[in-house]
């Protein structure tokens, strides 16, 4: 019993140091952000590396899953005689959930592992050891460009990705299905709205960015420098980086569309 | 790779999520035409506005020339005001009607407004005086039905 009540004060008591330590990652993240504004070069090389990069496999998904969602739309709105309406179905899923959630999750899997792969690996070959010795901030040298970097590069990627989606939507529903076009378009423009709809998906896509990267840079930064440590760094960043986009948007959606 | 080549690079991808998001307002959302010119705007009481909704078109002869910007209720009348706002360009006289149409069978609501013979004008803040209530489906119904029943029992006695 003793030993019992015991494990549960052990597991709340780390699960708080956990995030305690996280938070204040985050703090020291901001605190230390004028480095970077000061050094743009530092962040620009970054958002090649994460965003850039990332293009292809955002690009391909977002298509894809245009594609699919305008079959299935398709196939769902012909039983009731609407659809008309499937232009407004593509992009109010994409814009509000689906562009945003996908990418988060996508970008978790691409850019994040890379990530913390990096910083996990510099930790491991002593090179944060090292620049520290070389009166460098590691913190402001590597860390802080990366975190901005992912957060330039993640609305930006779902932006691209609700749009490829559309296109998708509208190539199968236009082109191949032949729902009208000019219904398509206006039953879109009629039913989304710039503010509620794309601007809080924007403002979806600049919090899992934020997330993602800091939990990616905070695992990296706090693992073991071991190659079992990396490995396992890696993979909590994506299970915790994709519980954590998946969360915040039911959170997200539930204070802005309500 | 030279910083002058990632530079390029990394312009490219901003410049395309930049786009990505111009698309999204102006294709998908229609901003263009939303936030266009000036409006002024009326206002028109309705005994029922069925499903109509804020952001609604306003069609005069199946053109759009403005949309819907408020709905409230008046616990005096217990009728619903609704605020229109119509593009500056487009005038209508005093005597126009408001009528609230349904697009097809199932599709979106939207206020029909049918001009007048007046010589005046419309300006900001008039009222629409003459309006016609949405059609509810549910009266619609139970007043054929109603109909047929009293055709049903009437047409025994004529024979």
């Amino acid at each position: 019993m003793v030993a019992w009540l015991g494990a549960i004060g052990a597991a709340t008591r780390s699960s708080l140091v956990g995030l305690g330590s996280f938070a204040r990652f985050f703090g020291l993240m901001l605190a230390r952000s004028g480095a970077a504004l000061r050094r743009p070069g530092l962040v620009v090389q970054q958002v090649h590396y994460i965003g850039n990069f990332s293009l292809v496999i955002i690009l391909v998904s977002g298509m894809f899953v245009g594609f699919v969602l305008g079959l299935q739309g398709y196939y769902t709105l012909q039983r009731y005689g609407s659809e008309e309406a499937l232009g407004l179905l593509v992009a109010l899923s994409l814009v509000r959930e689906l562009g945003p959630v996908v990418t988060a999750l996508l970008f978790a899997g691409r850019a994040g592992t890379s990530l913390t792969a990096e910083i996990g690996l510099m930790k491991a070959g002593e090179q944060l050891a090292a620049m520290e010795v070389m009166a460098v901030d590691p913190v402001r040298r590597v860390l802080v460009p990366r975190f901005w970097a992912g957060i330039i590069a993640m609305p930006l990627l779902a932006a691209l990705f609700s749009m490829v989606g559309i296109l998708g939507g509208w190539g199968v529903g236009v082109l191949m299905i032949g729902v009208d076009e000019g219904a398509f378009w206006s039953q879109m423009q009629n039913g989304v709205d710039f503010v509620d709809d794309i601007l809080n998906g924007v403002i979806k896509s600049v919090v899992f960015g934020v997330a993602v990267t800091l939990i990616a840079l905070y695992q990296g930064y706090s693992a073991r420098p071991t190659p079992e440590g990396v490995s396992r760094a890696t993979t909590r960043t994506v299970v915790l980086g994709s519980l954590t986009v998946l969360g915040l948007d039911f959170l997200l959606t539930a204070l802005m569309f309500s | 790779m030279s910083r002058d080549k990632v530079d390029v690079w990394v312009g490219l991808f901003v410049v395309l999520g930049a786009i990505a998001l111009v698309f999204l307002a102006l294709k998908a959302a229609n901003l263009g035409t939303f936030s266009m010119g000036s409006t002024y705007s009326l206002t028109a009481r309705f005994d029922n506005i069925g499903g109509l909704k804020v952001r609604a078109p306003i069609k005069s002869a199946g053109v759009v020339v403005g949309r819907v910007s408020a709905i409230g209720f008046d616990d005096q009348m217990y009728q619903g005001i609704v605020t229109l706002d119509i593009q500056s360009q487009y005038v209508f006289p005093t005597d126009s009607s408001a009528k609230i149409l349904t697009s097809g069978l199932l599709g979106e609501q939207y206020i029909g407004l049918e001009p007048g013979g007046e010589e005046e004008n419309f300006a900001d803040g008039n009222t629409i005086r003459y309006t016609q209530s949405a059609v509810v489906l549910e009266n619609l119904i139970s007043q054929f039905l109603y109909g047929k029943a009293a055709e049903g029992a009437s047409a025994p006695a004529s024979n």
